[in-house]
């Protein structure tokens, strides 16, 4: 069972004040989707997220999260959850994973949010890093959480 | 009103159609109302030039004569846009 710890690690990527973040609306980048990347290592995940912004631009509400709340390799529900915050938008949110647990805990975040934001927020079935930038292109403009996640997800058929 | 519109360029960026500019080019084709594809050789396949996986999968290489069209109300200023995108190296306006 998951527990919380105030030591979580998070992180996020350019996004200006994060606790202006609520102001769903006010700031045109909240009407693309937004795109989260959970990975084990927060070096990882803080490295696919650069690539976003690097690649992709600051069109795209864009947080990462990664290590165990206790440091070392590890996801966190929690964490995951401030992450889905952080690059909230009325689009939806489009989570990139990569191991088992970052997986199941992205579920669970999810499972935990509340009611009017839960079916809005999917899990790619993609590479991190390489779905993280596809997503983060199709979000970019200002495609639709499906066809964000189908874009993603489009890399294992290629 | 529907327009075609169709040139080429070379594409000089020192890595191809790699994955940066491939989002660019994806990123300003997807700002257009009209379809667009582009291709390597002038009688296709053509790929469709805001899929950013099939752009990033053409894997076109510097020094490609890369042929852009399109089909739609604002074809001729699409073609025109992706073309100077490619001449200035991909580099933002």
């Amino acid at each position: 069972m998951y527990t919380p710890s105030p030591n979580f690690s998070w992180g996020k990527v350019g996004m200006g004040a994060r606790g202006a973040s609520r102001a769903a609306g006010a700031c045109p980048m909240n009407t693309n989707v937004g795109i989260v990347i959970v990975s084990h290592s927060p070096d990882v995940a803080k490295g696919a997220a650069d690539m976003v912004r690097q690649m992709v631009g600051d069109d795209v509400p864009l947080a990462w999260c990664g290590g165990a709340p206790g440091g070392g390799l590890g996801t966190s529900v929690e964490a995951i959850m401030a992450a889905i915050d952080r690059a909230w938008s009325e689009a939806g949110v489009a989570i990139l994973v990569d191991l088992g647990g970052a997986e199941t805990n992205s579920e669970m975040a999810i499972e935990m949010l509340p009611d009017e934001r839960r079916d809005r927020v999917v899990i790619c079935n993609a590479p991190v890093v390489e779905g993280a930038v596809m997503a983060g292109t199709e979000a970019s403009a200002g495609s639709s959480l499906e066809h964000v996640r189908r874009t993603a997800e489009e890399l294992r058929a290629a | 009103m529907s327009e075609t519109a169709q040139s080429s360029v070379v594409i000089e960026h020192e890595v191809g159609l790699h994955a940066r500019p491939s989002v660019k080019l994806t990123q300003l084709a997807k700002s257009f109302r009209s379809r667009i594809e582009i291709s390597t050789a002038a009688e296709g396949p053509w790929i469709d030039a805001k899929s950013i996986v099939k752009v990033m999968g053409s894997k076109t290489p510097k020094g490609a004569l890369l042929h852009v069209r399109a089909e739609g109300e604002d074809a001729e200023t699409a073609v025109q846009a992706i073309v100077a995108l490619v001449e200035r190296d991909f580099e933002t306006a």
